[in-house]
């Protein structure tokens, strides 16, 4: 799992069956600094997110978990939102 | 899930059994804005989408979790035409 902002939304009208009324959001991965690293990329929502929140998602089949999990194809999805910026402590070694 | 291009067809005669009647394309991932990357995959098409199409590419394992994809040896599958990408933040 890794953070990410979420920084936009991606609409299509013609998706496979199995993904029919997912919301897509667009999200930025962030380091532990919550600088944006990486590419963004397309997420299916499972929790309500929305534009500008600190979010945190899963990868891999586990991204299928939150919905039916035999049945739908993502390799992206949202599956919690930080309740904000100050909430990520980093432990750094001093 | 990553945002693509079609480039092209692959057409294969000779080929997994449980990938007769499906069909590929090769597809160039794009950034948020629209302009290409590097790189290509061959990616079977779940939804009838159309050259130079941006599309919503789904890889890995979860790529045969589409609808009409149960079980077929596939880590790439194009499931969703896009229509509009809204960033609102950088």
């Amino acid at each position: 799992m890794q953070l990410a902002r979420v920084i936009g939304t991606v609409v299509a009208t013609i998706k496979n069956e199995s993904l029919d009324s997912r919301t897509l959001l667009l999200i930025q991965t962030l380091d532990k600094d919550l600088a944006p690293a990486g590419k963004p990329q397309v997420a299916v929502d499972s929790v309500g997110a929305g534009v500008g929140e600190l979010v945190f998602w899963c990868r891999g089949k586990e991204a299928s978990f939150p919905f039916k999990r035999e049945d739908t194809p993502t390799d992206c999805t949202i599956i919690g939102i930080v309740d904000s910026d100050a909430h990520v402590n980093n432990c750094r070694a001093s | 899930m990553i945002i693509a291009r079609i480039l092209g067809t692959v057409v294969s005669t000779q080929k997994d059994e449980r990938l007769k009647g499906k069909k590929l394309l090769i597809v160039r991932p794009v950034n948020v804005d629209g302009t290409d990357t590097t790189g290509y995959v061959v990616a079977v098409d779940t939804v009838g989408a159309g050259f130079h199409e941006r599309v919503l590419v789904v890889a890995g394992s979860s790529a045969r979790l589409a609808a009409g994809m149960k079980d077929t040896p596939v880590d790439a599958a194009i499931v969703g035409v896009i229509d509009t990408v809204d960033v609102t933040s950088p």
